[in-house]
């Protein structure tokens, strides 16, 4: 009898929350599996070849069997590491990568934890994604990958700052911290004029903050050969390789969130209004994802004091600036979102 | 174990718990998810570690000396930068949201910080703090 009160009182929430979480990471998860098919494929196009095509119709189940032989390598720890803190780095990295999601709505309601400080909670996580490069970075005692560690730290938390500004141009159009608020808040067409410019700054930061091409000097495999990833491998690397496209994928849904209006229909077109909400948050998020993959193929690295200086001579004044102006024309024109 | 002392009430009465405990639940699973792929990996395949296989990777040389050696002064530069720069952002984002609260007051008392944290930012740009050739 006690058994079946538990069972009701905790059992079933319980498992209706797991369940919501099971519904965002099995998507995630075949997302990342399919955004690195992707990847090859459209490079392969960008480059008069075909990519992958063996592996089922079309080449469909690469990514699996990449993921299978992985897992059945053998997992190396060097002599010279700290073998906890070489354990912990992917395993921190993985869980930062997917707890982030628990904040994002995919659609009106599809929200794992709708709470009030989204966009902070965001922010945080997005910044401990440090620890988990320096970690390895430092564990590893190789070369390499103290290096590639020491360079992909001062890169995130560079560029952090300008996406920092830039989050706080949007809040003061939409006056509030809280995901759902930022997408449904209504945004005069002049104030989504205004927020263009920060939109690529944005989509250039997290370029950045990702630590891809053009900005993937961590892993500059020219001249460092892999960087804080040079002692991993089977699924200590997958680990971490998850994470980076779970990553892309999850800036992709803030840009997503932040600029092009979530799960509305774009452009506010209310004839668009029986597709899903969920579509076009997927449409919009693949949209970014392609620019990923085609700044990719297309811009040559950056060198490391060029990558400095975009970040912290261009960017971070460039974004302080606007904020201000931001919020004088919002002042002026008297359109500041009222505080509830 | 009463029917009164429940997860559900618990919650109903804890609004702020019962926002953030599926983030706790999401945890528990991300890390569970993490650690089953690396033991599962580690069992599934062949382990056979020797001591050339273990060194540290140097592109065939034996490692010399010990990695964590001294490095540039410019990356303890970078973090204070952006400890400072973050705190800022920090502090912009109760600014930003309660702005038409607060008013023009409270618009001027930013411009003045924000005043004060640009000349700090232009004596680092002057002093070089920012270069890296």
């Amino acid at each position: 009898m006690t058994l079946q009160i538990f069972l009701n009182d905790y059992g079933l929430p319980g498992a209706l929350i797991v369940l919501q979480i099971l519904a965002f990471v099995v998507p995630l998860l075949i997302g990342v599996a399919y955004l690195v098919y992707a990847e090859r494929k459209v490079m392969g196009a960008m480059q008069l070849r075909q990519g992958p095509m063996t592996v089922g119709a079309f080449g469909l189940l690469q990514t699996f069997a990449d993921a299978i032989k992985l897992f059945s390598k053998e997992i190396i720890i060097p002599s010279a590491a700290h073998r906890v803190v070489f354990i912990l780095a992917p395993v921190l990295t993985m869980l930062l990568s997917m707890i982030a999601w628990s904040v994002i709505p995919v659609n009106e309601g599809w929200v794992i934890a709708d709470i009030n400080v989204g966009i902070l909670y965001l922010f945080a996580i997005s910044s401990m994604g440090v620890y988990g490069v320096l970690m390895a970075g430092w564990a590893s005692n190789s070369k390499y990958a103290f290096l590639g560690g020491m360079r992909s730290a001062a890169q995130m938390v560079s560029y952090e700052v300008s996406m920092g500004l830039v989050i706080v141009c949007v809040l003061l159009c939409v006056g509030s911290l809280n995901l759902t608020e930022i997408v449904t808040a209504p945004r005069p067409w002049w104030v989504q004029v205004m927020l263009l410019p920060m939109f690529v700054v944005f989509v250039v930061s997290i370029l950045a903050e990702c630590n891809r091409a053009p900005f993937d000097l961590p892993e500059g495999e020219s001249e460092l050969s892999g960087g804080f990833l040079v002692e991993y491998s089977a699924a200590a690397f997958m680990l971490f390789f998850l994470a980076e496209y779970a990553n892309m994928i999850l800036m992709s849904a803030m840009a997503t969130i932040l600029f092009l209006g979530g799960w509305l229909p774009p452009f506010g077109i209310e004839a668009l209004d029986f597709v899903p909400g969920v579509i076009w948050f997927v449409l919009k998020v693949s949209f970014i994802l392609f620019v990923y993959i085609w700044v990719r193929a297309t811009l040559p690295r950056y060198r490391y004091d060029q990558l400095m200086r975009l970040g912290w001579k261009i960017f971070l004044p460039f974004t302080l600036i606007w904020v201000l102006v931001m919020a004088g024309t919002l002042m002026a024109t008297n359109s500041l979102p009222v505080v509830q | 174990m009463t029917g009164s002392n429940t997860l559900d009430t618990f919650l109903a009465s804890n609004h702020f718990l019962a926002e953030y405990l599926p983030i706790l639940i999401f945890i528990g699973i991300a890390a569970g998810l993490a650690l089953v792929m690396l033991v599962g990996s580690y069992f599934s395949g062949k382990q056979r570690p020797d001591a050339n296989k273990l060194a540290p990777y140097e592109c065939g040389f034996d490692a010399f000396e010990d990695a964590r050696h001294k490095f540039d002064v410019r990356f303890y530069l970078v973090s204070i930068l952006f400890i400072i720069f973050d705190l800022e952002i920090a502090f912009l984002f109760p600014w930003a949201i309660t702005l038409s609260d607060i008013g023009l007051f409270g618009f001027w008392s930013m411009v003045v910080f924000l005043g004060i944290l640009t000349i700090g930012f232009i004596y680092e740009w002057k002093k070089g703090a920012l270069d890296w050739e």
